[in-house]
């Protein structure tokens, strides 16, 4: 397989690789370093890849388990991910203040207090809007699992929404 | 959309037990301005769907090719040839190394004046340990009077 015929099998789903490792790994820098692995690594399997029937899937599956190992690593040596998506930037200009502000990013900030699991049923169903078959073959849980975990995640991003709207935000 | 059914779809969603193609209706929804107060709340939610979506994985993709050829082949001949050297270093080494004897190395006036140097320590050396004896003599006598006591 040729650099070029690579690359058009992977662009169309690049983005939703990076964007379950961002879920997962919420800084910007190591969910852009996770997709570059997870790519190197299909290209480094690029000739056994036109067997897959499904590359799509296979990368994305690649994609989650790569982001837990990482977190287990770094739970394991006590290191917390740093990020600095929405840092000290932010109090600098008033635009971005404002943009903290905004209600988007408080459900932003509530995804990334879920469980796991949660997450990325959520990204994956609500975000990526995959068919719950595909959820399966993706994350490997029982179709009922998938639908307990996305009913209490929808659940809890409603509630803590809710919450932020009463006391009021800011 | 009717506002009935709205109701009855956030049900659903909430339960897990939508289908794609009714949340997608439900994103459209809370897309729109004027959305009715009590389901306003639910809007952030959908809209922020809409934008994570959005996100793209901007970096330059490098696709690094494995040192091949040329470049491998290169690295296993300089380390070849690095063991080479270092034998034939080695082994050179050696043969310059073996012992000589003292009459190469030094003439007979040196040899004869460090035998003297030699000499004259040996003998000084023995005066001392002499003294050595008296020194022995003394500690015997002087230990009989401390046993008697």
């Amino acid at each position: 397989m040729k650099q070029a015929e690579f690359l058009n099998v992977v662009m169309p789903f690049k983005d939703k690789l990076y964007r379950l490792a961002k879920r997962l790994l919420v800084s910007n820098e190591e969910a852009e370093d996770a997709t570059q692995e997870i790519l190197l690594k299909l290209w480094s399997k690029k000739k056994s890849m036109e067997s897959y029937n499904n590359v799509e899937a296979f990368a994305m599956t690649m994609t989650k388990n790569f982001c837990l190992d990482r977190l287990k690593s770094k739970q394991a040596s006590n290191l917390k991910l740093v990020h600095s998506n929405y840092g000290d930037e932010g109090s600098s200009s008033l635009q971005k203040q404002v943009e903290a502000r905004d209600s988007l990013s408080w459900v932003e900030k509530i995804m990334d207090e879920l469980p796991e699991q949660q997450k990325m049923v959520l990204q994956l169903r609500d975000v990526e809007q995959y068919e719950y078959e595909e959820i399966e073959e993706l994350l490997g849980m029982k179709p009922t699992a998938i639908r307990v975990a996305l009913s209490r995640a929808r659940k809890t991003v409603r509630e803590k929404l809710i919450q932020k709207h009463s006391y009021g935000i800011g | 959309m009717e506002l009935d059914k709205v109701e009855n779809l956030l049900e659903k969603y909430f339960d897990g037990a939508s289908t794609v193609a009714e949340e997608e209706s439900l994103r459209e929804y809370f897309s729109r301005e004027n959305i009715p107060a009590h389901l306003e709340q639910y809007a952030p939610m959908f809209q922020y769907f809409t934008v994570a979506k959005e996100e793209r994985y901007t970096k330059k993709l490098a696709l690094i090719q494995k040192p091949k050829g040329m470049v491998r082949n290169l690295y296993k001949w300089a380390s070849v040839a690095a063991v080479t050297v270092f034998t034939i270093g080695l082994y050179f080494y050696n043969s310059t190394s073996e012992p000589v004897s003292l009459a190469d190395e030094y003439t007979p006036e040196e040899i004869a004046s460090a035998q003297e140097a030699l000499a004259l320590l040996a003998f000084n050396f023995n005066k001392g340990t002499e003294q050595l004896y008296h020194l022995e003599e003394f500690e015997r006598n002087t230990n009989k009077f401390l046993t008697k006591e």
